[in-house]
C-alpha cells in the first residue's frame, strides 16, 4: 500500500486554499482553478480575479491493489499516478487523455474526458468512487468514499467530476483502478467510414474483448484487450492486419493524447477541431466534411471544419448528439462562439439553480462552461 | 452512534409522514386529479388503497390519501402540476420491491404507481439498447433482448419482479456489478418530469451530453428529484458460458483473504459471494443446493466469456484459491449446476426466516481487506449481544449482508439486534465503508445518514434537491436526514411473514 504523508506543504496548501475561497467568496471575488495547464484550451477562457492553483496539492493518499482502489490528491499528475499503478499491474481504465504530458487529476476530473478505452470500459465518471470537495465557503465536503458500492446519499462526485470547476475545488479523488489485460493485440482493415461504423457495432454485438475503435484515412484500427485464449481467438475470427506492439502503442497513445497531426490546430491550420458525439450507429457524416476521425464506433467524430458551429450543430443535433467546439485557432471566428452545445430550457434551468445554490456569489471559474454558470 | 429508539411495528418515525389529510382538501385533490385522469386511474377508497401502504420494508406502513395509475406521459405531467398546485407531497412507486421504505406512501400524500408503464419500447440489437417504461420488470428487458444474443447486466436478486424505474431510483447493483457495473453504469437516458410538470431529458444514447452530469445524480436518488416516465439502458452480449467454482475454507477469515488474493492476482470475477456456515446450513436445508457444511465459509466464484476464456480463467482462479487455502474447490460442470450453487445464495433471506423468528438485514460496504477482520468482530458481537447472525456477502464488493437473526417476542432480543446492527454500521463506517451499499436509505436508514455525513454535507444534498425541486415535494422525508431528525436512529425490522413478496430471492 502506498501512503503519502501528510506534509507541512499539503498542509500549507490547504490552508491557503481555504483561505484564498474563504476570502474570494467573501469579497465575491472570482477565481480560475489551474493545474498544469495541459487543458485550458478546453472550454471558455475564464477571467478571474485571481489563480488557484492546485499544483501545490500532489500525492497519492492510498492505493491498495487488492482494493481495485486509489485515492489520489488534484495536483498529481496523471502521468505519475498511472506508473504507480503500473507498477501493480493496474490502470486508469477509462484512458484519461494526458496531452502535453504534464495533466493533472485534478483537470481529468474537471474535464471528465475519457479516451479510446471509454466505449467499452467507461468515461471518467463511471471510475469515481468518491471525492473531497472545498465548496464556496471552503468547507471540505465527502461525497462517495473508497468502497465499490455506495448509495448513500447523491451521487455529487459524479456530478462535480466534468462541470469544469464551476462547482467548487476538487482536492481530491478516490478512483476504481482495473487489472491491465493480460493480453492486447491491434487489427486494421481498409474500409470506408461508413463499413467502419457498422462493423463496429456489430463486432460490439457479439462477445468479443473489444476494448477501442479508430477510424482514419480509411483504416479501422480494432484494438482486442482481456484474456489471452480470447484475444487470441477474436483476432483468428476477425482476421484483418495485426500491428506490432510498439506500432499499437504509438498509434493509441497519438489518438488519446492527440498527438497526430490530426488534432494539431495552429495558426497554418486553422480549421477548428470539433468533438462530435451522436449514438454510435448514426451514419457517416459526410456534410461534416473530409476531415473526421471517428472513435468509440461511431460516438465520437472528431471532425476539422471552417463549416459555421450553427451548422455543426444542426448536424449533430439532428440525429440526437451534441458537438463541442474542443480546439480552435486563436485568429478563429469560431471564438465568440459557445465552446458547448446550448442546453434546453428544463435543463438550463436546473443548472442555473445548482449553480446558485452550490457557488451563488459565482467564484469558481465562472463562464468556463456556460456564460451565466 | 447512540443506540436506536425502540420502535413498535407499523409505526412511522417522523410526524409528516402520518399527517392525515384535511377531508376537504383531499376532496379538492382527487376532484384535480379526476380532471386529468379517467376515473379507473385513481384510486380513493380504503381497501384500493390498501396495498399501496408500503414496499418491501413492510414494518412501514401509511395508507396513503390518493394512488394515481397513469398511463401517458402528460397524465404524470398533470399529477404532478396538481400536487404542485395543492402542496401535497408525491411518492414514485414501481414494483414496491425496495428494502429501505423508498416507496413508504404519506398520509398525507399521493402514491403515483408507474405500474401501467410496463411497456419496452423498442429494442435495438445493433446499437445494442433497450428503450423502455419504468414499469418494465428488470428481468423482463433480458428476456426481450436475448433472440438478439445480448442482456441487461444489473441483476438485482429481486429482478423477476422489480421494476427498472426502482432500479433507476436506487442505483441497484446485484451479484454481476464487480464486472458489470450497477446501474448508474447500465443507463444512458432518462426521462423524468420535475414537480413543476416540466420535462427533463438526462443523459443520451450518445455516450455524453454538455453541461452537469445530472443522469448521475437522478440515478440512486430515490424518487426525490424527478419522476421517471422512459428509461433508455445499454445491452451487453451474452456471455458464451459461465462456470462458478465453489471453494470451501475452514476459517472466515482465511476466505476473507481468498478474496482480496484473487483480486490482487488481476482477476474481476464475474461474481463474488462468501456465505458463512450457519448460511449455508440453513439455506442448504431450503435449497439443496449441495454447498459443503462443514465448511466454516464458502466463497462462489464466477467466470464467464468464451469457453477458451472462462477456461483460462477458471484454472488461474483455481491456482489462487488453493494457495490461499481452500479445502475443496468444485467446479460446475452443467448450467443446472451453476444455477444450483447460486439458488442457495439467493435464497439466504427466505432461509434466515425459517430459522429465526425474526432478523435484521444489514447492507454495509467495507473495503475488501477489513473482511476477515469485519467477520471476526461480528463472531465477537454475537457472544456480545447474545444473538446469532448469517453472514452473506458480496465478497468481490465488500458488501456485506449480514442477517441478525433474534425473536422479537423475547423481551430485550429486538432491542439488542438493534444494537447488534447499530455496531456493525458503525464497524463499516470506521473501516471506511458506507452504511448502505445498494438497498438505498429511504426511512431505514434515514438517521444511519448523520453518522455518515458532516451536517454541510448533507445541507449540500438538500441544496441539489432544491434545484430539481424547490418546493419539496417529491418523495420528502426520504434518504436525507434534516438536522433536526439526526438524533434518531433506526433499523430494518422484519417479523415473520412480515416481509412482502416472501418467495422473491432476496440480495
Amino acid at each position: 500500500m502506498t501512503n503519502a504523508a501528510v506534509t507541512s506543504a499539503t498542509t500549507d496548501w490547504l490552508a491557503q486554499a481555504t483561505e484564498t475561497i474563504r476570502a474570494a467568496n467573501a469579497q465575491a471575488r472570482s477565481l480560475e482553478i489551474t493545474g498544469s495547464g495541459s487543458k485550458a484550451f478546453y472550454g471558455h477562457a475564464v477571467l478571474a480575479d485571481q489563480q488557484l492553483s492546485t499544483l501545490g496539492y500532489a500525492g497519492i493518499v492510498d492505493y491498495d491493489p487488492t482494493e481495485l482502489v486509489v485515492v489520489v490528491r488534484s495536483g498529481t499528475r496523471i502521468a505519475d499516478l498511472e506508473k504507480t499503478l503500473a507498477g501493480a499491474h493496474q490502470m486508469l481504465a477509462f484512458e484519461p487523455p494526458r496531452f502535453g504530458g504534464n495533466g493533472t487529476v485534478g483537470g481529468m476530473m474537471a474535464t471528465g474526458l475519457s479516451g479510446p478505452r471509454r466505449m467499452t470500459a467507461g468515461a471518467a465518471k463511471d471510475f469515481v468512487l468518491g471525492m473531497t470537495v472545498l465548496d464556496s465557503l471552503a468547507t471540505p465536503m465527502r461525497y462517495g468514499g473508497t468502497v465499490m458500492k455506495n448509495v448513500a446519499g447523491y451521487d455529487l462526485s459524479r456530478l462535480h467530476t466534468g462541470a469544469l470547476g464551476t462547482l467548487g475545488l476538487i482536492v481530491d479523488v478516490s478512483l476504481k483502478v482495473l487489472p491491465t489485460p493480460p493480453a492486447e493485440e491491434t487489427i486494421c482493415f481498409s474500409v470506408t467510414a461508413e463499413e467502419s461504423i457498422q462493423w463496429a457495432n456489430a463486432w460490439l454485438g457479439q462477445p468479443l474483448p473489444i476494448s477501442a475503435t479508430s477510424w482514419a484515412n480509411g483504416q479501422l484500427a480494432v484494438r482486442l484487450s482481456g484474456a489471452v485464449a480470447a484475444v487470441t481467438s477474436a483476432c483468428e475470427k476477425l482476421g484483418g492486419q495485426k500491428m506490432s506492439v510498439d506500432q499499437a502503442q504509438t498509434f493509441w497513445a497519438s489518438l488519446r493524447d492527440q498527438h497526430d497531426d490530426f488534432f494539431q490546430v495552429s495558426l497554418t491550420s486553422p480549421k477548428a477541431l470539433w468533438r462530435v458525439a451522436l449514438p454510435s450507429v448514426t451514419p457517416h457524416l459526410a456534410a461534416l466534411g473530409e476531415r473526421q476521425w471517428i472513435e468509440w464506433a461511431g460516438a465520437c467524430r472528431w471532425v476539422r471544419t471552417d463549416l459555421p458551429a450553427a451548422e455543426v450543430r444542426r448536424i449533430a443535433q439532428a440525429h440526437g448528439g451534441h458537438a463541442t467546439l474542443f480546439r480552435r485557432s486563436v485568429n478563429d471566428v469560431s471564438l465568440t462562439e459557445d465552446v458547448f452545445t446550448a442546453l434546453s430550457t428544463s435543463i438550463h434551468k436546473v443548472h442555473q439553480r445548482i449553480k446558485q445554490e452550490l457557488d451563488p456569489n459565482r467564484i469558481f471559474n465562472p463562464g468556463r462552461l456556460y456564460a451565466d454558470l | 452512534m447512540n443506540a436506536p429508539r425502540e420502535l413498535t411495528l407499523g409505526e412511522l418515525r417522523f410526524a409528516d409522514f402520518t399527517q392525515p389529510m384535511d377531508p376537504s382538501r383531499r376532496t379538492a385533490v382527487i376532484d384535480a386529479l379526476s380532471r386529468v385522469l379517467p376515473a379507473e386511474n385513481i384510486l380513493s377508497s380504503p381497501e384500493a388503497l390498501k396495498p399501496y401502504e408500503c414496499d418491501g420494508l413492510a414494518g412501514y406502513r401509511q395508507v396513503p390519501a390518493v394512488v394515481v395509475l397513469p398511463t401517458q406521459e402528460h397524465e404524470v405531467v398533470a399529477i404532478l402540476k396538481v400536487a404542485h398546485a395543492h402542496d401535497v407531497p408525491v411518492v414514485a412507486r414501481g414494483a414496491g420491491t425496495g428494502l429501505s421504505g423508498g416507496a413508504t406512501p404519506h398520509r398525507g400524500g399521493i402514491v403515483l404507481s408507474l405500474a401501467r408503464f410496463n411497456k419496452i419500447l423498442s429494442i435495438d440489437p445493433v446499437a445494442r439498447i433497450a428503450r423502455v417504461q419504468p414499469g418494465v420488470r428488470n428481468a423482463a428487458i433480458s428476456e426481450a433482448a436475448a433472440p438478439h444474443q445480448l442482456y441487461y447486466a444489473p441483476d438485482p436478486s429481486s429482478q423477476i419482479a422489480c421494476s427498472i424505474g426502482g432500479n433507476v431510483a436506487e442505483n441497484s447493483g446485484g451479484v454481476h456489478c464487480l464486472k458489470y457495473g450497477l446501474t448508474v453504469h447500465n443507463v444512458l437516458r432518462v426521462r423524468g418530469i420535475t414537480i413543476e410538470g416540466e420535462v427533463l431529458e438526462l443523459g443520451s444514447e450518445a455516450l455524453d451530453v454538455p453541461g452537469f452530469d445530472l443522469l448521475s445524480v437522478l440515478i440512486g436518488s430515490e424518487g426525490m428529484l424527478a419522476v421517471v416516465t422512459e428509461i433508455t439502458v445499454k445491452l451487453v452480449p451474452k456471455p458464451q458460458l459461465a462456470k462458478v467454482i465453489m471453494a470451501s475454507f475452514d476459517d472466515v477469515e482465511k476466505s476473507g483473504h481468498a478474496v482480496a488474493d484473487l483480486i490482487a492476482a488481476g482477476i474481476i470475477p464475474a461474481g463474488l459471494e462468501m456465505m458463512d456456515q450457519k448460511t449455508t446450513r440453513a439455506v442448504e436445508e431450503f435449497v439443496h443446493a449441495g454447498y459443503d457444511l462443514n465448511a466454516a465459509a464458502i466463497l462462489l466464484c464466477e467466470s464467464d466469456g468464451t469457453p477458451e476464456e472462462v477456461a483460462e480463467e477458471i484454472e488461474r482462479m483455481k491456482a489462487v484459491l488453493s494457495k490461499s487455502g481452500a479445502t475443496d474447490l468444485r467446479v460446475s460442470q452443467t448450467e443446472e449446476e451453476r444455477l444450483r450453487f447460486w439458488s442457495g445464495r439467493k435464497n439466504a433471506f427466505p432461509a434466515a426466516g425459517r430459522v429465526a423468528a425474526d432478523y435484521y438485514c444489514m447492507d454495509g460496504t467495507i473495503p475488501r481487506r477489513r473482511l476477515g477482520e469485519m467477520l471476526k468482530a461480528i463472531a465477537e458481537m454475537e457472544k456480545k449481544y447474545d444473538l446469532g447472525c448469517m453472514n452473506v456477502f458480496h465478497a468481490g464488493d465488500g458488501n456485506l449482508h449480514p442477517l441478525i437473526l433474534f425473536d422479537a417476542a423475547n423481551p430485550g432480543e429486538f432491542h439488542r439486534a438493534e444494537l447488534f446492527g447499530a455496531e456493525i454500521l458503525e464497524r463499516c463506517v470506521e473501516f471506511g465503508g458506507t452504511v448502505t451499499g445498494e438497498h438505498g436509505v429511504g426511512i431505514e436508514k434515514i438517521n444511519s445518514m448523520c453518522v455518515q455525513f458532516s451536517p454541510e454535507e448533507r445541507m449540500s444534498f438538500f441544496a441539489v434537491k432544491r434545484a430539481f425541486d424547490p418546493v419539496g415535494l417529491l418523495n420528502p422525508g426520504k434518504a436525507i436526514p434534516t438536522l433536526s431528525r439526526c438524533a434518531e436512529y433506526g433499523k430494518m425490522h422484519i417479523h415473520r411473514g412480515a416481509l412482502k413478496f416472501p418467495e422473491l430471492p432476496r440480495f
